[in-house]
């Protein structure tokens, strides 16, 4: 058994600078990844960092912009404090080193991006996530904190009270993937998941193979709800064979969209006439699927990227990466031609209920960055807004686990008082686990004693026992069939474009695919470096994670952010400013509603239209 | 579909690896394919290859499974695609024929760094190698010269080690608190400097390929002295500390053990010029050492 005061599971972004924060409050941190650190998709990161550093800009207008960004459902203590702490992190980076793009007087670049008020994005070219990963990877070698890479985390030590608000966290179980050796990993003071998205429950998606929502399903089974997992964006410009990002930089600089007739679509069919490109992910997403559906669009798939008139030498200064990528991986030099895209999953708004010190209902379990919901997001989130995220929520998660104090948080988690049934929803099928063998396992229901260490050791046993049973199995279904199926249910069925009919049929694939994943088995029967074992426990969560996306879609009839229902084109504020929240009961979900906080610290944010 | 053409009962049919250095330690360097190696002269042409499947024969090693112990290379047939990547031809394999099949990857993008293999010959990040440019049969080997610990998965801590040996983070006076915080200028020229040094993913694509590595375990390599460039040329850090990083460079394993072959450099999928780095860091070295003699 290993012992820390802080536990930080995952090394992206979030999870670095938890470690880093928990470090300078005094605790002994520990860094537990399935991947070494700077392997982590933060890295693929391109556009930037929101922050107001400038004069002439102001954290309120940044607080202002995210919240219509978010169609008011973002909660406006979570959204103002990371409006307020992004310039004093996006300045520490700097001076812990980070290469940032530079004006002529030496201070950071910043440049405009989609639905921002003012340019405050600040970037280092176009792989801005790739310093922010390796400058904060620097920190963590500079302090010395114990980093166990390669250990895969499969499940949290929580005890079992019937009410998941009375329960605790006190540490985690991993296997070494070099190894195969599972092991506890006791945390005196705290747990931070730091896992990243779960794009991996769909198809075409700009995430990487790694982002398969592990700390999403290891919380929710546990008895954190997670939240607003409806709101899933789909990034504008992806390339269409891969997936690949090309970033909302080429629009920020000023890149332009054209359809298959040539026409500059934002603003000839009136989709943004103010901003044009740089309208709000969602609605250039859905401008793009218009115009395709409506035959405009190149070969019926994707639209064009235009950056040719910026000129050589500013596309080598500000996107030089953009061009290696379109090279690459579409074999398109965007010197000579403009360049195929087409809207891709690329983050998921909702996750892990959090307030705003990063604490979930269960005490001494935190999460930050993007598995996290705290909500700074709401329906959906800006450009340049998640970098900020890691940083100001990855820091104050860190923080708080070690003890600092960091205030009464005003946000509420968990089932509680304030909280709405849902109760009108009917759905197609018995969603959870409910009725099917549990042997694939659920993580904190069932027969653990109160003390810590009994919690940590019956949690090994149980893990030990399911990838005992997993590998002893010797035929049955590979993880890789189920996992393409699901990924094909939720691209063909919860896009950009959403009806009750298409929601319900993944609904009965993804119960498809829980049935079946009680036939899997791992081929492989080494110990060493078993990626089929790894595969088929990641499938597992991807399952459980893309029911709560299915289920909130489903619940939700109306058209705010990025979720838009074909049966209420409407944002419906009259019955929906409130966030969609699903905990795992006895192995069936339950879904409930939080009301958004509009009140911030010297006004109410009133929801208005959002035009761009 | 293709099928799989596994045949790991047939010793003959395999390929085997001859130089008995490789047995289940090192992976397989053959010095005449990586000489010449990254040259295909042979390419497939695209029309040939539409709707056909490719050969793509796969170092395969696993210390502790039967039959794996002695490395050997399996044969997998993968239907080709436009734009298919030596990573999504090993994907393929694995997800439809082979599921123990192992490798690293994540990102598919080139920026994470973890499938860096040596694909003919040559070191190459499979995500960004596209078959198309490659002659058939393709052989797909872990990185030379460092451990395997399965299939095409090497042991990447010595890389590790390396790398934190030059102090790879930033030095400079403490960060003032709070309230006035304000960033350092750097002008764009400086910036400039740095930048391809810090584009680094650490694949260990270069430290692979470099024969004074092979030779010399203790040698910091290209990769880490490039991370040392990175700081050593980045004016926002103090005279003292670029002095102290270059005391790091020039010791016995440094930069001095650099023989120019630039391989390091031919094989960086970011396109560093690893080797210029080194031989500037060489005469930083020489002006420090002058102006204290």
């Amino acid at each position: 058994m290993y012992e820390h005061d802080v536990i930080v599971v995952g090394a992206g972004g979030a999870g670095l600078r938890a470690a880093v924060a928990a470090d300078e409050a005094g605790a002994d941190v520990a860094l537990v990844s399935k991947l070494h650190p700077v392997r982590s998709h933060t890295g693929a990161a391109e556009g930037g960092i929101n922050a107001a550093l400038q004069e002439g800009d102001d954290w309120e207008l940044h607080a202002y912009d995210t919240m219509k960004g978010s169609d008011y459902l973002g909660d406006a203590p979570a959204v103002e404090t990371l409006a307020q702490d992004a310039p004093e992190d996006t300045i520490r980076l700097e001076h812990w080193g980070m290469p940032f793009s530079r004006e002529d007087d030496g201070r950071v670049s910043q440049r405009p991006f989609g639905g921002l008020s003012y340019p405050r994005t600040t970037y280092a070219g176009a792989e801005t996530g790739h310093h922010l990963l390796h400058v904060m990877y620097e920190q963590v070698v500079k302090r010395g904190i114990q980093v166990y890479d390669e250990w895969y985390v499969m499940d949290l030590a929580v005890t079992d009270e019937d009410d998941p608000n009375d329960r605790e966290c006190h540490g985690i179980v991993a296997y070494d993937v070099q190894t195969g050796k599972v092991e506890g990993f006791k945390a005196n003071d705290g747990v931070v998941l730091a896992t990243g998205g779960p794009g991996q429950a769909f198809d075409h998606t700009t995430n990487a193979v790694s982002c398969t929502g592990d700390g999403h399903a290891m919380a929710y089974r546990a008895g954190a709800p997670l939240e607003d997992m409806e709101f899933i964006q789909f990034h504008p410009t992806s390339l269409p064979s891969t997936g690949v990002l090309i970033s909302e930089g080429v629009r920020g600089e000023g890149g332009i969209l054209y359809n298959n007739e040539g026409e500059r679509f934002m603003f000839e069919y009136g989709y943004a006439n103010n901003s044009g490109e740089l309208a709000s992910r969602d609605v250039v997403a859905r401008a793009e699927l218009t115009e395709v559906n409506e035959g405009r669009g190149v070969k019926d798939e994707y639209v064009h990227l235009d950056m040719r008139h910026l000129g050589e030498e500013r596309i080598i200064d500000r996107l030089e990466n953009i061009l290696h990528l379109a090279e690459d991986f579409e074999g398109v030099d965007g010197l000579v031609e403009p360049m195929p895209v087409k809207p891709g999953q690329h983050y998921a708004m909702g996750g892990i209920e959090t307030d705003e010190n990063g604490e979930t209902n269960i005490s001494g379990l935190y999460a930050a960055g993007e598995c996290a919901c705290v909500s700074v997001h709401g329906g959906n989130r800006l450009g340049g807004n998640a970098l900020p995220e890691l940083i100001v929520f990855g820091k104050r998660a860190g923080r708080h686990a070690a003890g600092d104090d960091l205030g009464e948080p005003e946000i509420r988690t968990g089932y509680g008082d304030d909280v709405e049934d849902e109760t009108d929803t009917e759905l197609p099928v018995q969603p959870g686990n409910a009725g099917l063998d549990t042997a694939g396992g659920v993580a904190a229901d069932g027969g653990v004693a109160a003390d810590a260490e009994g919690v940590l050791e019956q949690t090994v046993e149980r893990t030990r026992e399911r990838v005992d049973t997993l590998m002893d199995k010797d035929d049955g279904v590979q993880h890789a069939e189920i996992r393409q199926k699901l990924q094909n249910a939720m691209t063909d069925y919860v896009n950009v474009f959403r009806t009750e009919e298409g929601i319900k049929k993944a609904l009965r694939i993804i119960r498809e695919c829980r049935e079946e994943y009680q036939d899997v088995y791992v081929d492989d029967p080494s110990r060493t470096f078993n990626t089929d074992l790894q595969q088929t426990i990641e499938t597992r969560n991807l399952i459980d994670v893309a029911e709560t996306i299915a289920l909130g879609a489903l619940v939700r009839n109306e058209f705010r952010g990025a979720h838009w229902r074909q049966e209420n084109q409407v944002r419906d504020d009259e019955n929906w400013l409130k966030h969609t929240l699903i905990s795992w009961e006895d192995g069936e979900p339950k879904i409930f509603y939080r009301p958004v906080i509009l009140e911030g610290q010297d006004k109410t944010y009133e929801p208005k239209v959002r035009s761009y | 579909m293709s099928t799989q053409q596994q045949e790991p009962e047939q010793p003959e049919s395999q390929e085997a690896p001859e130089d008995p250095e490789m047995r289940g330690a090192e992976s397989p360097v053959d010095e005449k394919e990586k000489q010449g190696g990254d040259i295909d002269q042979q390419t497939t042409p695209e029309s040939e290859l539409e709707e056909e499947s490719v050969l793509i024969k796969v170092f395969r090693y696993d210390p502790e499974v039967e039959g794996k112990q002695e490395p050997r290379f399996d044969d997998f047939h993968v239907p080709f695609e436009k734009g298919m990547t030596v990573l999504d031809a090993v994907m393929y394999a694995r997800d439809t024929y082979d599921s123990s099949l192992t490798f690293r990857h994540s990102c598919r993008q080139a920026v994470c760094g973890s499938d860096a293999f040596f694909v003919n010959g040559k070191q190459r990040l499979g995500c960004k190698t596209q078959i198309a440019d490659l002659s058939q049969p393709i052989r797909i080997e872990p990185l030379p010269h460092q451990e395997v610990v399965k299939d095409l998965v090497v042991d990447m801590d010595h890389f590790y080690d390396q790398m934190h040996t030059v102090e790879p983070y930033f030095q400079n006076e403490e960060t003032p608190d709070a309230s006035d915080l304000e960033e350092q200028r750097q002008s764009r020229e400086n910036r400039e400097k740095v930048k391809m040094s810090t584009r680094c993913i650490w694949c260990g694509a270069c430290m692979s390929s470099c024969n004074i590595a092979a030779g010399d375990n203790e040698y910091l390599g290209p990769a880490a002295i490039n991370k040392a460039y990175r700081f050593a040329m980045d004016n926002r850090e103090p005279a003292d500390v670029k002095e102290h990083r270059l005391r790091i460079l020039e010791q016995e394993h440094g930069v001095w053990r650099c023989q120019t072959q630039f391989s390091c450099t031919e094989v960086c999928p970011k396109d560093i010029p690893l080797t210029e780095h080194i031989q500037e860091l060489k005469r930083e070295a020489v002006k420090k050492n002058l102006k204290f003699w």
